[in-house]
């Protein structure tokens, strides 16, 4: 009974993704499954935040249920309801598969809770592949615009490289598997460790972060990013681009902390990978015109970013890494929020569409402006925070050359954070209409401004939150 | 924490009202929406923060060298972090918070009519950077201070961006840039002075012993960021583009308290945390410094926008404050704090006076604004006294200061202060020129565009504060002097008791 209690998020996210699945087959409307989403949706931060402090192990020791996973769970909820709520209708998905379009949000969703969880190989890898091929068929999901399918070139791009990157982490699996003959996440390490500095051992460990490296999003795993952001609808980018991320960061941690080998070259790698993906992502992201396009190739910059605490394999790297990614993900929840609701049709938005935004929708000006400083990197926000924890703790480990390539690229990547300020709050408006906003969308762009601000000035309770998170798992 | 700081318990928290009134003020407005209502709220404001700030001059003791009212609490403890709610004044700093909550009530009314659009967001603007400015001149903990450094760009950024002239798109974008690709290795080498003392206090950073390679590492990033802020010879670029483009408060705020924060940058952090790599330094710095004060001087010579003239005699004056500076001896640096606050007053003051101009005939073209003497009594008369404080004219403020610092540099280097000595004759040449054209013009002087008004009671009470304190410190500078003797004193000492680094050494700019 007692096993059962672990797991009660995660089934009731599973009798939510039934319920939806009743009503694609009895042809639920829109509206109905919208509704019955953001119930599910709503009790599953209910229930996860109850669980918080559960702990145990389910399934023979495979699924470990502690303060890390329950932490992630949480915020996975969170990422996943503000997404619920703030596209009144994902506009630009057809009424008939609009059910559907839910269900495999949650699939999902309930993919990445469980990956969250998992402590060995082989189930972790059924987690993140239920979780993929859900955004697999999400992507898709999108009216044609006249005469381009990017929606179908973004999916095909997607699930290819996907796939691709699967096929590399099971590669790095059976190495593991073959070097240690077991796929326990606890039980590699030791083994390893007897191993000494056997090349076989650090290639298999790299092919595996290579698969979670592809969901964050790193060079040279990023090819899909740029062009899913482009292709799938607003409503789905803003999930692909926050929700995963925090997965992906919580499975780096999960592996290094118990598999990464201290060795010069697994850091040295992890390091060149980190400075190569800012570089690029922001260099890139500076000759963007559109916004998606753009947030795509911060983001990659942002995955740079959050290596850098994975680099430091200790509890305050990897709690700096947390609070990181926790604080990317209210930002560009932020940012989306503003884009789903200025984009009447769902259609993509180029940065100029934003012009005279404050004349508008002032409370989404103020919002994407906040949102845009914070992923710069500017105080009084979350993001310079995040950024100051991650570079103390880089240059303690003596990464001077990182930190600083790091810190050059806030220079760089501030050029095209600010253009979007500019033309939302100095261009002249091309369209003279106030938007229709409902008052539950103002609500909680407000409420993710607060978040962003307070993480900003007292990161202490959230620092904390995560350190202690971290310590469960070491 | 008992050596540096002079905490009195139960006293009424004078510094953090004054920072965090103006942001509360400013949390006010966003719930209204009543443009009238925002003008006065924010003099009233400001006004009452500039009365509280006065406590700190009067409550101020000249007899030490500790930060004073200073208030400590832990702020961020997590992994030991040890980040500190840390504020206190010492001499240096004093002055420079005074100037700027005395300077603020003025350029909301300088803004009373110049501002028609948005006046509501502007006068937010306008308080929250009022908190941050205040804030990086009182912190004494290095990530306060950064927070406050930095975050200051956004609604200065924002005044520029949003109020400013046809080309403020680039002139917003190129001060962003510029400062914060300046200030970005700051970040990294604050974080190296943490691992080296387990602290982000600043006193506690000072006077220890690092190695020199390492201060050398620590003043190229400290130099780099404040340099692009003071602004030095060659980092200048920024400062003409953001100067003319700015509304009347953006330019005040801009040439009167953001400037100051790089020479203050300098005092506070360069000259004591690595004396080493400032001694070693210096020559090239005092050199940068009277390439400024000439490239200025000439250069506002072949002005004809009264806007783009003070930008420009802003880098020459500013040179002559960094020279005072890195004399590194008494006369010197206490000239150079001196001519901080006289740059504030009167360069204040000159870009108030454009503003009003502007206001009448929108141009800021010399050559529309010429022979209005006999139009404008009142104006002229301002004007004139501003410019010949401007020139350092005998008897006004920027004469005393530039004076300590030309006394200061002759001690130290004579050549140097020789070569500066033509700064002093280019002022006088620009400002006259100026001044000349403005009051009397040519025999045919255009017909002025627009009706122009001498100036009403409101603009005679922005400007005649200003005048105020141009002949009080002019005519009597002891009071702002005698309290900062001691800190620059003990500023000097820090300084002079370190033997300088070897050249050979920066050839490997490591971290030990």
């Amino acid at each position: 009974m007692n096993d059962v209690m672990l797991f009660v998020p995660e089934l009731w996210v599973m009798f939510g993704c039934l319920l939806l699945f009743m009503g694609s087959i009895f042809n639920g409307s829109g509206r109905q499954a919208r509704t019955l989403s953001g119930f599910i949706a709503v009790g599953t931060i209910i229930l996860t935040t109850f669980s918080l402090y559960l702990h145990g192990s389910l399934f023979f020791d495979a699924y470990r249920v502690d303060l890390f996973s329950q932490l992630f769970k949480f915020l996975v909820a969170v990422g996943l309801a503000v997404v619920i709520i703030f596209d009144r209708e994902v506009k630009t998905v057809a009424e008939e598969i609009k059910v559907e379009y839910y269900l495999f949000l949650f699939l999902s969703a309930l993919g990445l809770m469980m990956v969250v969880s998992c402590v060995e190989l082989l189930s972790l890898f059924v987690a993140l592949e239920l979780s993929s091929f859900a955004l697999y068929l999400l992507v898709p999901m999108r009216n044609e615009a006249t005469g381009v399918r990017t929606q179908m070139e973004a999916a095909a791009k997607y699930i290819i490289l996907g796939v691709m990157a699967t096929g590399v982490m099971l590669f790095g699996m059976s190495y593991l598997f073959g070097l240690t003959g077991t796929t326990y996440l606890a039980e590699l390490l030791p083994r390893l460790h007897g191993l000494g500095a056997q090349p076989a051992a650090v290639v298999g460990i790299i092919m595996v972060l290579g698969g979670f490296f592809f969901k964050l999003g790193l060079f040279p795993f990023h090819f899909w990013l740029p062009d899913v952001y482009q292709g799938a609808a607003n409503e789905t980018t803003a999930f692909i681009a926050s929700v995963p991320k925090l997965a992906a960061v919580a499975l780096l941690i999960r592996v290094s902390a118990l598999a990464m080998p201290e060795s010069q070259a697994v850091s040295g790698l992890l390091g060149a990978l980190a400075v190569v993906s800012m570089f690029y992502g922001n260099l890139l992201a500076l000759v963007q015109k559109d916004i998606k396009r753009m947030l795509g190739f911060s983001g990659i910059a942002h995955a740079g970013y959050v290596i850098l605490g994975i680099l430091v394999l200790g509890e305050s790297g990897y709690a700096a890494s947390i609070f990181y990614i926790v604080g990317y993900m209210v930002m560009i929840l932020a940012a989306f929020l503003v884009i789903c609701n200025v984009a009447v049709q769902g259609e993509n938005l180029l940065v100029e569409d934003l012009s005279g935004l404050y004349k508008r929708a002032p409370v989404l000006a103020l919002v994407l402006a906040v949102a845009m400083f914070g992923l710069a990197g500017i105080p009084p926000f979350v993001g310079f925070m995040g950024k100051f924890m991650l570079l103390t703790g880089a240059l303690q480990k003596g990464y001077l050359a990182v930190v600083i390539m790091a810190a050059i690229n806030t220079a760089i990547s501030i050029y095209y954070y600010l253009s979007v300020v500019r033309v939302v709050y100095c261009a002249a408006p091309e369209k003279a209409d106030t938007l229709p906003l409902g008052s539950l969308v103002q609500a909680a762009g407000l409420c993710l401004v607060l978040i962003i601000v307070w993480l900003g000035v007292a990161p202490d309770f959230a620092l904390e939150m995560a350190s202690e998170a971290v310590k469960a798992i070491l | 924490m008992d050596d540096f700081l002079i905490i009195k318990d139960g006293v009424f928290p004078i510094l953090s009202s004054v920072i965090f009134l103006p942001l509360a003020g400013a949390m006010v407005l966003l719930l209204s929406s009543n443009e009238n209502f925002a003008k006065y709220w924010t003099l009233l404001v400001t006004v009452v923060t500039a009365l509280i700030s006065l406590q700190l001059y009067f409550g101020f003791d000249p007899t030490t060298a500790k930060f004073q009212f200073a208030e400590h609490h832990a702020w961020i403890t997590f992994q030991n972090l040890k980040i500190n709610y840390t504020l206190g004044i010492d001499g240096i700093s004093l002055l420079l918070v005074l100037m700027t909550t005395l300077l603020l009530p003025l350029c909301v009314l300088g803004s009373w009519r110049y501002i028609q659009t948005r006046v509501r967001e502007f006068m937010i603007c306008l308080l929250i950077m009022e908190t941050s400015m205040i804030g990086v001149f009182v912190a004494l903990d290095f990530v306060l201070f950064y927070i406050l450094w930095e975050a200051m760009l956004i609604p200065m950024y924002l005044l520029i961006a949003i109020w400013g002239g046809p080309r403020k798109t680039y002139a917003s974008i190129k001060f962003f840039l510029y400062t914060l690709a300046g200030s970005v290795l700051l970040l990294v080498a604050i974080i190296a002075l943490y691992l080296q003392n387990e602290s982000f206090s600043i006193p506690l950073m000072m006077g220890q012993a690092y190695s020199s390679n390492f201060q050398i590492f620590v003043f190229l990033a400290f130099f780099l960021a404040f340099a692009i802020k003071v602004p030095m010879f060659p980092f200048h670029t920024w400062l003409p583009a953001a100067h003319v483009e700015a509304p009347t408060a953006g330019s005040v705020i801009l040439a009167s308290v953001l400037l100051k924060m790089g020479t203050y940058g300098f005092l506070r952090f360069c000259l004591p945390i690595t004396p080493e790599a400032t001694i070693t330094f210096m020559p090239y710095v005092l050199w940068l410094s009277v390439a400024g004060i000439l490239y200025g001087g000439f250069t506002a010579l072949a002005q004809s926008d009264m806007k783009k003239l003070i930008a420009y005699s802003s880098v020459g004056h500013m040179g002559f404050v960094t020279l005072g500076i890195f004399v590194l001896n008494k006369n010197g640096i206490e000239g150079a704090i001196l001519q901080m606050i006289n740059h504030g007053v009167t360069t204040g003051a000159l870009f108030l006076c454009v503003g009003m101009i502007y206001e009448r005939t929108h141009s800021r073209e010399l050559a529309d604004a010429t022979g209005i003497g006999k139009l404008m009594p009142w104006y002229v008369t301002f004007l004139a006294f501003f410019s010949l404080s401007s020139l350092a004219f005998p008897g006004t403020n920027s004469f005393v200061g530039e004076f300590l610092i030309l006394v200061g540099g002759f001690t130290k280097n004579k050549i140097v202060a020789g070569c500066a000595i033509p700064g002093a004759v280019l002022a006088a040449a620009y400002m006259l020129r100026m001044l000349q054209k403005v009051v009397w013009g040519g025999a045919n002087n255009p017909a002025p565009h627009g009706q122009l008004l001498d100036l009403n009671l409101r603009e005679i009470a922005t400007l005649a504060p200003l005048l105020l304190f141009v002949f009080w410190i002019g005519l009597s500078p002891a009071p702002f002097m005698e309290v900062m003797h001691v800190s620059v004193a003990h500023l000097v000492d820090q300084v002079s008791n370190t033997v300088p680094v070897q050249a050979v050494t920066m050839a490997g700019l490591m971290l030990p």
